[in-house]
């Protein structure tokens, strides 16, 4: 938290707070679709926060950018593109499936595969026991009957 | 003087905190020897010496000694007289002296409370000794908060304005609670492995100290992003930032380890798993401090630009989850005895919880530490934002939610399916009813947003169900209670969390004053922008007229704030809540000729998320109140399901 803030703040000494505003663009539906573009981005200079959110200078020219290029007929896809090539993969919230983030992607289900094997080999024995437990008693518990 | 004193009791803290750790550990043996009385006596003289620093820290910030350079570089005199006393904790060497306080309190009660016995105490000591060594040590070579400035200034450089706020004067030390709370489960689960008393008495003296901190760190996780909410300006509350993230995990595996415990409690089952848990969970918080203090979440090479303080936190890290780890493979496998149960039983779901939970920290730990392996492997950056934990962590949480309602409803060993279903079956109507009521009114319609609400439903209603039954029984006891309304918190929590999620609206335009802007059928009509001043500020405040139905219902006043002092400028954003949603409205930036851009959010169900953690740690309180009241020696009554 305290860097999130530091960078905030640093973002915010250099410029006051700049909330987005007035690079909205006329048509509802490009500007919906900038809106949605610019949630999947992220801003440079703030840890955690999208190009959404983000009170960076920074992050509004690149709003003011997203805009201009939908604007100009780019499709969003388009968009993204030429920001990655300028900023890398980085700029984007959700990292992209590729051979160096397989890991990242894939541990989950991995995690669950290894955790469930395990849980399912405690989950049997408990069961063989259980079942031995109750097969003793019923032993006993017949002798006991045959004696009296 | 100050100074010089609270230096001295640090090192006197230390020479007691190597004697506690000694006698403990020899006590431990039970050879009958004073070892015992020796670590309860140090324990206690360990926090009056620390209380002795921590004080002398407080009183040089609350006066202002600029002579002392960590006061010179976080304070400033014209500081409300709270933030002087909060900042004290506001930096790195502060923070640090608070958290040995913590530990060196938590310490003391160990002592104090003997719980589960002399050895298994000893021990616990003994390795609580061990650890606050580690953190005095590391204060006093690389963070001494005492050192002294000559000549001193005639002015302190102030503490960041966005932690000049109550929210956040009193979260670090919420947090800290439970992040050192969890070090006192850790040195009961070492206590366990060396003495070899790891059975159910074991998990009866643990589970007060592994409540607090559950109960500390939900309600330090909660205040967290409430802070967040209302300081940031932009509404949001969870950004899955990895600090965040560093107080999540903890969280996760301590809710594992209460479930997993419940079992260990009653006969000594899944012991090894509850003794794993309470390892890991402490060595995530100290992974977090890692991250946290060691300054590698920027950047991996700001680790070598401070390298000595990450150094040692790394080397503490690697002996205290090194060691701990190493001890439970060389005993752990001597102490498990196995359980007998059915698939079908409320052991089953404790194990699965456990999984999921885990999985799920695994998760967030993987997705956070990623970037920073990849930057230093590759030099490739990436960025892991909310979008993977949706797709990863959300699911994983699902099922476990769909789950919950299963727990207090099966019986030990061998439950009921069938009726616990025919229990639950209302719970399942009323999720499908919120399902639908969601889907017929909330627009945008969102698939996401039914099935959350219709998870909450379910387990808010299996929640009362539970509490209702067991009420007509005359078994609703603490712990019955404790369930329910922790389940239900959940719940609660994971309503707003969706509904902000999926519903929220804004507006953001440049006013004139007299001009107006609309958002979900509220109409803003700013008024004027003024000057406004604080006690170490200067705002401009702007009052907006909340207008409803062509009735002024309120004037909010959101401000722009600027700390000359620190050079710095923050927005406090003015929110007015029902209760059932909060209108937020920010000011931004002046744009000429008297208009400002001005940003207004209607976030709706936004006070459950936090309503819903307050409960959850109600919830955690009622267990402990339960426990507490029960003596140790004698085995707890328990709720048997029905």
């Amino acid at each position: 938290m305290m860097r999130t803030i530091a960078l905030v703040l640093f973002s915010l000494t250099l410029s006051g707070i700049a909330l987005a505003g007035p690079e909205k663009l006329a048509n509802p539906q490009l500007e919906a679709r900038a809106v949605a573009l610019q949630q999947q981005l992220r801003c440079l200079v703030c840890q955690g926060e999208s190009l959404d959110e983000s009170n960076a200078p920074l992050a509004a020219d690149l709003r003011r950018l997203i805009r201009e290029r939908i604007a100009a007929g780019d499709s969003d896809d388009s968009v993204k593109a030429y920001l990655v090539a300028r900023y890398g993969d980085f700029i984007l919230m959700k990292p992209p499936v590729k051979s160096e983030t397989y890991l990242l992607w894939f541990a989950p289900l991995g995690f669950l595969a290894v955790g469930g094997g395990i849980v399912a080999l405690i989950a049997s024995r408990a069961r063989r026991r259980l079942a031995l437990e109750s097969a003793a008693r019923d032993h006993v518990l017949g002798r006991t009957e045959g004696n009296a | 003087m100050t100074g010089e004193v609270g230096l001295l009791a640090l090192c006197l803290a230390l020479a007691l905190a190597i004697v506690q750790s000694l006698a403990g550990l020899a006590g431990a043996r039970g050879d009958g020897g004073n070892g015992a009385a020796i670590a309860q006596g140090a324990a206690m003289g360990l926090l009056v010496f620390v209380s002795l620093a921590f004080g002398a820290l407080i009183y040089a910030f609350v006066t202002s000694d600029f002579s002392i350079l960590d006061v010179a570089q976080n304070s400033h005199t014209a500081k409300p007289l709270l933030y002087k006393f909060t900042g004290a904790w506001g930096n790195h060497e502060g923070s640090m002296v608070l958290w040995v306080f913590v530990l060196s309190l938590y310490s003391a009660f160990v002592a104090f409370a003997q719980r589960g016995g002399t050895r298994l105490t000893c021990a616990a000591l003994g390795v609580q000794g061990l650890l606050a060594a580690a953190f005095l040590l590391f204060i006093l070579l690389t963070s001494n908060p005492f050192v002294r400035l000559d000549p001193p200034p005639f002015e302190g450089a102030g503490l960041n304005p966005l932690l000049q706020d109550p929210g956040l004067a009193f979260h670090p030390p919420l947090l800290y609670f439970g992040y050192v709370g969890l070090s006192a489960a850790f040195a009961y689960a070492a206590a366990g492995l060396i003495t070899g008393e790891a059975d159910a008495p074991w998990a009866r003296a643990a589970r007060p100290f592994m409540l607090t901190a559950w109960i500390a760190l939900t309600l330090g996780i909660t205040g967290g992003s409430w802070w967040a909410y209302y300081t940031l300006g932009w509404g949001g509350f969870w950004f899955w930032d990895p600090v965040e993230n560093a107080s999540l995990m903890p969280w996760l595996v301590a809710t594992a380890l209460l479930h997993s415990a419940l079992a260990t409690e009653r006969t000594g089952a899944f012991r090894t798993w509850s003794l794993l848990l309470a390892i890991l969970g402490f060595s995530l918080s100290l992974v977090g401090t890692f991250l946290v203090r060691s300054g590698v979440l920027t950047s991996v090479h700001a680790f070598a630009n401070d390298p000595e303080r990450g150094f040692f936190i790394l080397l503490m890290l690697i002996a205290a989850i090194g060691g701990a780890l190493a001890l439970f493979a060389w005993r752990a496998p001597k102490l498990e005895t196995g359980t007998a149960f059915h698939p079908i039983s409320r052991e089953m779901l404790l194990l699965l919880n456990n999984l999921l939970l885990t999985a799920a920290a695994a998760t967030v730990f993987v997705g956070t530490l990623y970037p920073l392996a990849l930057d230093a492997w590759i030099g490739k950056k990436i960025s892991v934002g909310a979008p993977y934990f949706a797709i990863t962590f959300a699911p994983i949480f699902a099922v476990l939610l769909l789950l919950v309602p299963f727990g207090p409803r099966l019986g030990w060993r061998r439950g009921d399916l069938h009726s616990a279903l025919r229990i639950l079956l209302p719970a399942m109507g009323a999720a499908a009813a919120a399902a639908v009521v969601v889907l017929a009114v909330a627009r945008p319609a969102s698939a996401a947003g039914a099935g959350a609400f219709a998870l909450a439903a379910w387990l808010i209603a299996s929640s009362i169900i539970d509490a209702v039954r067991r009420n007509r029984r005359r078994t609703f006891g603490w712990s019955a209670a404790a369930s329910a309304l922790a389940h239900a918190g959940l719940g609660i929590s994971l309503m707003g969390i969706a509904a902000v999620s999926c519903w929220k609206s804004e507006a953001s335009e440049v006013l004139a004053p007299g001009q107006s802007l609309t958002v979900a059928g509220y109409e803003l009509r700013l008024r004027d922008v003024g000057e406004a001043r604080g006690p170490n500020y200067f705002a401009k405040r702007a009052d907006i007229d909340v207008v409803r139905n062509g009735r002024v219902i309120e004037t909010l006043s959101p401000e722009k704030r600027s700390y000359p002092a620190e050079g710095q400028a923050i927005s406090k954003a003015a929110i007015r809540t029902t209760g059932l949603s909060d209108l937020y409205v920010a000011l931004g930036d002046e744009r000429g000729h008297g208009s400002w851009i001005v940003r207004a959010y209607l976030n709706p169900l936004a006070p459950f998320i936090w309503l819903g953690g307050i409960v959850m740690a109600l919830g955690g309180a009622a267990s402990l109140f339960g426990r507490l009241r029960v003596r140790v020696a004698k085995p707890l009554a328990y709720v048997a399901a029905e």
